[in-house]
């Protein structure tokens, strides 16, 4: 049995240990907001913070989570509220088909909590693991500036 | 007046917070899991199919031709496609045997034991050596040779590109099942009602009985247009013989090895000119690869042919075109659809233009562009709302393509520099709505419905991928009505609630099928002003008004049909006259560095001016154009399918590269508006614009920075390293 902290609240596995943590988040625990791009570690749109860091969710047998804190993009906001992030991105159209979004905002999240640059090459160098085929990134971007400007306010 | 203001995307707030569900996301009961057996070999006849007596069959569902109750054929243009190769296979990766199991991954693990054995016949891989063509068109103007004696200078050139994987991060999804004898189809999709017509063949079934509804997509970018009515009649073929809904999800590889992909093309010029640069004559030569089946070549096609002259005045014009057949898996629609290839020949070949007569193409693109009144290769005279000239003129400027492009002759000069620098520049038109007659065709229908209990809500088949459709009809719908945009929704698209607005295809969403919203709220206002006295004040006028207009019936539709407007002629049997509407213009100026060891390109910034009539929501407009032209810039320096035996053998995105953040340079975008009389708010095409012209800027800055013309793209560092030895 793996025991692991998901949003906050305790869950419990009992499946194969090595089945990826994509598959049970969004499977076992029906926690659905976590995409599946390439299944290889490329596109980022499975990303979560294993406690704090950005994975890639498809890599990440949930064994290796055992004890750990997971968050995923339904830990930042709701419709009702978003965060400053995510209304960052809604105000400066970072998000489009939104199927890179979740995993875009996990590492943006990560990167401005963790204290990286505000500056545009310092966004660009966080997001290069997160692919997006429909904004070509300089929304994303302003997005995420924005909101670390929202945030020192 | 919400119009031209950046109101909020409606799908934004689920988008952002992971409640927005792509169809994987949905919680079906019951569901099982689809996977395909698929041809190893080109071409060949199958000789036997068998089933590994080892795996528990029991446990499965299994689908093959003889199950489809219908035609074996996925209907679109021509009947050639099987929806299961039966007998005869034409490509790598077509599909043969279905399977369904309870557990994904078992699914795919019974695909694999399944094995067909084939009688292989001969392939035809290389595009110029097939003889079967799908379609050829022939444009003419004027007269050729007469042009061409009269020219001081005759240049020539062969260009070529290559496939293109669109890359939706969302892969393909479709699920099926049957509820009170309605077959049910959902999933990730661009054209709902190109999926109806497909399914009533397959399954021998009117619309009553058939109902497709778009799940949530991510991304489509044309590669969802039509290999989605593929994968609903295999989900919808499982789910019945099953008894139980099944979904079919591919994984990346799936996909890119599967689906269609951007036409590879070769074009040839011959182009003649007077000494000062003025255009005499162009013959144009266009070849695409089909690919195994016809599904929408024929189409792409003429897009490419109706822009292979460029946006240029020619007196003497002839296009040739064909696509041809080959024994890989079908190339079909990817935005721009044909017109990006056609359109990097001809903008390319005016650097080739500028070295033979010693003219910078700058100054010869000034001397031959579209302007008001100019005639096309189709003879269309130019009438309204042309921003070409405009485009061109503000991208040279705010750029400082003319400063920078003697700034870096003294910088390559310099052989201590580690890099080199160039500055390159391309313009184009790009024809909104259908080609020629193709939207008479359609006669699409939209409209806007007033239910009794006070909610407006918009009415079409247009499906929001990412492009920003659904709040754009709000926008539209709300200043049409003098309501806030706020107070309308949009319908699912759902062919059992809403009307056939045609595809979400072909840049014609805002400008066809907004202007049928237009058209319908417009009516909706009128009844308002008849039947209440005015149109409502308050939410809770509305609900007032609601009552008196919908009379205890529980709502009232306002819909409306695509009238061909009176002006534009078309003739199919000639392709003379107006081949589109209108056109939608833009330039691009692409300002890059090359490593002198590596021959890496960076591109450092962007800068693009497009006439798009007008800008409906300025920031989703500017999203469209940044995000298509980095495809555009994606397909012009990375992306490559590599075939081996007919198959991709870099379909994953570890091997097939699309651009990050760290590739993608900064982008100066600037809005002409020229607006278009018959356009909602004088609305044209945007969606596919920003993607056709990135390519021959980066080709011509590689020429400006390296003194080599490369005719090919992607120009990567290989490429440019040969053209350096």
């Amino acid at each position: 049995m793996i025991k692991l902290t998901v949003n906050g609240k305790k869950k419990t596995f009992t499946g194969a240990p090595f089945k990826r943590l994509i598959d049970v988040l969004r499977e076992d625990f029906a926690i659905t907001g976590t995409k599946e791009g390439c299944g290889e570690g490329e596109c980022g749109a499975c990303t979560v913070l294993l406690d704090g860091k950005p994975v890639n969710s498809c890599l990440v047998p949930v064994c290796q989570a055992e004890g750990r804190k997971i968050e995923t993009v339904e830990s930042l906001g709701t419709p009702e509220k978003l965060s400053k992030l995510q209304s960052g991105f809604l105000a400066c159209g970072g998000a489009q088909c939104g199927i890179c979004t979740p995993g875009m905002l996990i590492t943006a999240h990560a990167h401005l909590k963790s204290g990286g640059g505000r500056d545009s090459k310092s966004v660009r160098t966080a997001l290069s693991g997160n692919l997006c085929r429909c904004t070509g990134y300089q929304d994303i971007v302003k997005s995420v500036i924005s909101a670390a400007r929202s945030r020192k306010k | 007046m919400s119009v031209g203001k950046n109101e909020p995307r409606r799908d934004g707030p689920a988008k952002l917070t992971g409640r927005a569900l792509y169809l994987d996301d949905m919680s079906i009961p019951g569901c099982w899991h689809g996977a395909t057996v698929r041809s190893t070999v080109p071409h060949g006849r199958i000789k036997s199919v068998s089933y590994d007596p080892d795996f528990a069959w029991n446990e499965c569902v299994i689908v093959t031709a003889k199950d489809i109750p219908g035609k074996n054929i996925v209907t679109l243009i021509e009947p050639d496609q099987p929806l299961l190769a039966d007998g005869l296979v034409r490509h790598r990766e077509e599909a043969i045997v279905l399977i369904a199991h309870p557990d994904r991954a078992t699914a795919y693990e019974a695909a694999k034991r399944v094995k067909i054995e084939y009688e292989p016949l001969p392939p035809v891989f290389d595009m110029e050596k097939s003889d079967k063509a799908f379609k050829s068109y022939l444009i003419e103007r004027g007269d050729l040779d007469a042009g061409f004696a009269a020219a001081d200078f005759v240049v020539e050139g062969e260009y070529r590109t290559p496939s293109q994987e669109q890359a939706y991060i969302e892969n393909n999804a479709i699920a099926a099942y049957e509820e009170n004898g309605v077959l049910i189809v959902t999933g990730s999709l661009q054209c709902p009602y190109y999926v109806l017509k497909a399914m009533k063949q397959i399954f021998n079934r009117d619309e009553s009985r058939v109902r497709i509804i778009q799940a949530v997509t991510g991304g489509g970018f044309g590669g969802k247009e039509e290999y989605p009515s593929m994968i609903a009649g295999h989900a919808a073929l499982l789910a019945l013989k099953a008894g139980r809904p099944v979904k079919i999800v591919y994984d990346r590889h799936e996909d890119m090895a599967a689906t269609t992909k951007r036409h590879p093309a070769v074009v040839r010029h011959r182009t003649g000119l007077t000494k000062d640069g003025k255009l005499l004559a162009q013959d144009i030569e266009v070849v695409m690869d089909g690919g195994a089946y016809a599904t929408l070549s024929a189409v792409v096609l003429s897009r490419g042919t109706l822009h292979a002259a460029g946006v240029y005045e020619c007196p003497n014009t002839r296009v040739r075109s064909k696509v041809v057949m080959t024994n890989t898996p079908p190339n079909g629609a990817f935005r721009g659809f044909g017109a990006p290839q056609t359109l990097f020949a001809v903008e390319l070949h005016w650097e080739k233009i500028a070295d033979a007569l010693g003219i910078d193409s700058l100054t010869l693109r000034r001397k031959n562009i579209f302007k008001l009144g100019s005639t096309t290769a189709t003879g269309q005279n130019l009438i309204e709302s042309v921003g070409a000239e405009e485009c061109l003129e503000k991208t040279v400027k705010r750029s400082k393509y003319e400063a920078k492009r003697k700034q870096y002759d003294r910088w390559n000069a310099n052989p201590r520099n580690s890099t080199w620098k160039g500055i390159g520049l391309s313009v184009c038109h790009h024809g909104a709505g259908f080609t020629g007659s193709g939207e008479v065709y359609l006669a699409s229908r939209a409209g806007v419905a007033l239910t009794k209990t006070g909610e407006l809500i918009v009415l079409a088949a247009s499906t929001e991928i990412g492009q920003g459709t659904n709040t754009m009809f709000t926008q539209i719908a709300g200043d049409a009505l003098g309501v806030p945009a706020s107070w309308l929704s949009v319908e699912t698209p759902d062919t059992h609630k809403v009307p056939d607005s045609g595809p979400t295809v072909a840049s014609r969403t805002c400008m066809i099928v907004g202007g049928l919203v237009n058209r319908a709220a417009h009516d909706l206002k009128r009844a308002f002003e008849n039947e209440y006295g005015r149109v409502p004040l308050t939410p809770s006028d509305l609900k007032k008004a609601a009552a008196v207009l919908c009379q205890g019936t529980p709502a009232r539709r306002f819909e409306v049909q695509f009238e061909k407007p009176a002006e534009v002629v078309w003739d199919d049997a000639t392709y003379r006259g107006d081949a589109y509407g209108v056109y939608s213009y833009a330039t691009i100026v692409v300002d890059l560095e090359i490593d002198k060891l590596t021959c890496e390109v960076r591109v450092n910034n962007v800068t693009t001016a497009q006439d798009i009539g007008k800008a409906l929501n300025p920031l989703l407009a500017e999203g469209q154009i940044i995000g298509g032209s980095t495809q555009g810039l994606g397909w012009a320096l990375l992306e490559e399918p590599l075939y081996k035996d007919g198959a991709m053998i870099n379909a994953q995105l570890t091997n097939y590269v699309i651009p990050t953040a760290l590739d993608t340079p900064p982008f100066e975008v600037i809005l002409v508006e020229k607006p278009y009389s018959r356009g909602p708010f004088g609305a044209k095409g945007l969606g596919e614009l920003p993607m056709d012209i990135p390519g021959p800027a980066v080709a011509a800055a590689v020429k400006h920075a390296t003194g080599r013309l490369i005719p090919t793209l992607p120009q990567t560092p290989e490429r440019i390293a040969r053209a350096r030895t």
